[in-house]
């Protein structure tokens, strides 16, 4: 059976002007290969600048006009083409888009909410279903008559959330639905997410709180400077020793509760020869500076590097 | 040095008290962490307490005088949402340059890049935007931060690079910080006392 969404060896790169005519391009997004089952929930963790939300936007179809994707990402076995793109998104893939600014800024928050309908019945229905979520996120009936400047950053957050779930989507993309949300309304998004993997729908759920992650995905992907270094099982994500990416490794050391451990180092900026994580690597060989690690197949998990094994033997 | 807000109120209309006889105060050599729901009030006080909000009751006050509207303001507010404070029509050269010129070794410890300078604001990530926006903030005439949120957009590295980066740079120069997080676990981290806002909220 093929799955709800393939995304294939996607790259992405944008043309820019540098100074006057002199133009040029930047990969953004090298070697991205992802999938996502109905009734499941795929997290996508990684760097600030990894082109997370750049997937998302690619399957949207939603791109500026100065980018190029390559690679291939099917929906339900159909290659997802930019009409198809734009037939689907908005019905069948909806977006919890990451910054607030997608919000109309001229329009009331409940009409943006329960978005385009095609008669009088059916906006009356999805009125009352906004109506619902609002209610469960502690937005009252004042807020639905406002505009988006008047509310807090966790108040325009939640209605974001709600513009998507107001529809019925088979296939959510939450680009970090849960910065600036205080602890409960984080648990009732939580909540939802979880609530649409039970009646089958996929989530794909881009986020920085490993937390977030850890509560609800079946599966987490680790995104670096635009490759997937590995995608493991969330079990395994609970400490450091279970994952295999020395970033991973990293990345989970650096929570406040696990010690708030500094690593030093930054994304490297143009296309690199060898491994994207060559620069700051604790387990590097010499191989690793001009060859690229393929995404390989470890009992289940997969993981981009050369050296994995030696350091996983070596805890 | 001590930055002091005493019995703050604010409303935005009449039907609802975002704040009602709010003090708190920050020391120079202090950490000061903020929690509270969402839409409490926290970025409105943020606000005011930085002097983008004049028409409050109450007062704020600098080593007990009151902070006068000319000139560099001491107090510097770094946002939630570094998208919505940068123009976008400018690059980011003009943008960083427009509070002052940061010496390259700072530039380095906050991760940001030169090639990031010729870029328009809509190239950059929320993460590297909020560098940027951190960067520009310490102008060496900023007395106190006030951070609301700078870390949401960030990832658990970088977050400990920036917070570390800034943390350092603020102990070095006797800058105070005031920290507001929904994150429990990062302040406890680094903050000298955490404050919870409905209790220091007197609705």
């Amino acid at each position: 059976m093929s799955k709800l969404l393939e995304v294939n060896n996607l790259s992405i790169s944008f043309t820019q002007y540098v100074q006057g005519l002199n133009r040029h391009d930047s990969k953004v997004i090298t070697d991205l290969t992802i999938d996502v089952d109905e009734g499941e929930i795929v997290a996508i963790l990684g760097s600030s600048g990894s082109g997370k939300s750049l997937l998302a936007h690619s399957i949207l179809g939603i791109l500026p006009y100065n980018s190029h994707v390559a690679g291939e990402i099917r929906y339900e076995g159909q290659v997802l083409d930019q009409e198809l793109k734009e037939k689907l998104r908005g019905d069948e893939i909806c977006l919890i888009p990451q910054s607030v600014n997608f919000l109309d800024p001229l329009m009331k928050v409940s009409e943006q909410a329960i978005g385009e309908c095609k008669d009088e019945n059916e906006h009356k229905e999805k009125k009352l279903r906004q109506r619902e979520i609002f209610d469960k996120y502690g937005l009252d009936e004042s807020v639905d008559d406002l505009y988006p400047f008047e509310l807090s950053g966790g108040m325009a957050r939640k209605v974001l959330l709600s513009t998507a779930l107001v529809g019925n989507p088979k296939l959510l993309i939450a680009d970090e639905p849960t910065p600036g949300l205080d602890a409960k309304s984080v648990k009732e998004t939580i909540e939802d997410i979880r609530n649409l993997k039970e009646d089958g729908k996929g989530v794909l759920l881009i986020t920085h709180e490993i937390d977030v992650a850890l509560k609800t995905a079946d599966r987490i992907a680790i995104f670096y400077s635009g490759y997937v270094i590995e995608i493991n099982n969330v079990e395994n994500f609970k400490n450091s020793e279970n994952v295999l990416h020395p970033y991973s490794k990293a990345l989970i050391d650096s929570l406040p509760r696990n010690g708030f451990n500094l690593t030093e180092g930054v994304q490297p900026l143009d296309e690199v020869s060898g491994c994207p994580y060559y620069e700051n690597c604790p387990i590097r060989l010499d191989k690793c500076e001009k060859n690229k690690p393929e995404l390989i197949d470890h009992k289940g998990i997969m993981i981009r590097c050369f050296n994995f094994e030696e350091v996983n033997n070596g805890t | 040095m001590e930055l002091k807000a005493s019995n703050i109120s604010f409303s935005y209309n009449k039907n609802r008290k975002i704040l009602q006889d709010f003090s708190l105060s920050v020391n120079s050599d202090q950490i000061i962490g903020l929690m509270g729901d969402s839409g409490s009030g926290k970025s409105t006080l943020c606000k005011i307490m930085a002097g983008y909000i004049s028409h409050y009751s109450g007062e704020v006050t600098l080593e007990g005088k009151q902070i006068p509207d000319k000139d560099f303001y001491p107090v510097q507010l770094i946002f939630q949402h570094p998208e919505k404070t940068m123009n976008p029509k400018w690059k980011m050269k003009k943008v960083l340059n427009e509070s002052w010129t940061p010496p390259q070794d700072l530039k380095d410890t906050f991760g940001l890049k030169e090639h990031w300078l010729t870029r328009w604001p809509n190239e950059l990530s929320g993460g590297e935007l909020q560098r940027f926006s951190i960067l520009r903030a310490l102008n060496p005439k900023t007395k106190f931060i006030i951070a609301d949120e700078i870390s949401t957009m960030l990832d658990a590295v970088t977050q400990v690079q920036i917070w570390e980066a800034l943390i350092d740079h603020c102990k070095a120069n006797n800058i105070g910080i005031l920290a507001v997080s929904h994150d429990k676990d990062l302040l406890e981290v680094f903050c000298d006392d955490i404050l919870y806002f409905d209790e220091v909220n007197n609705l």
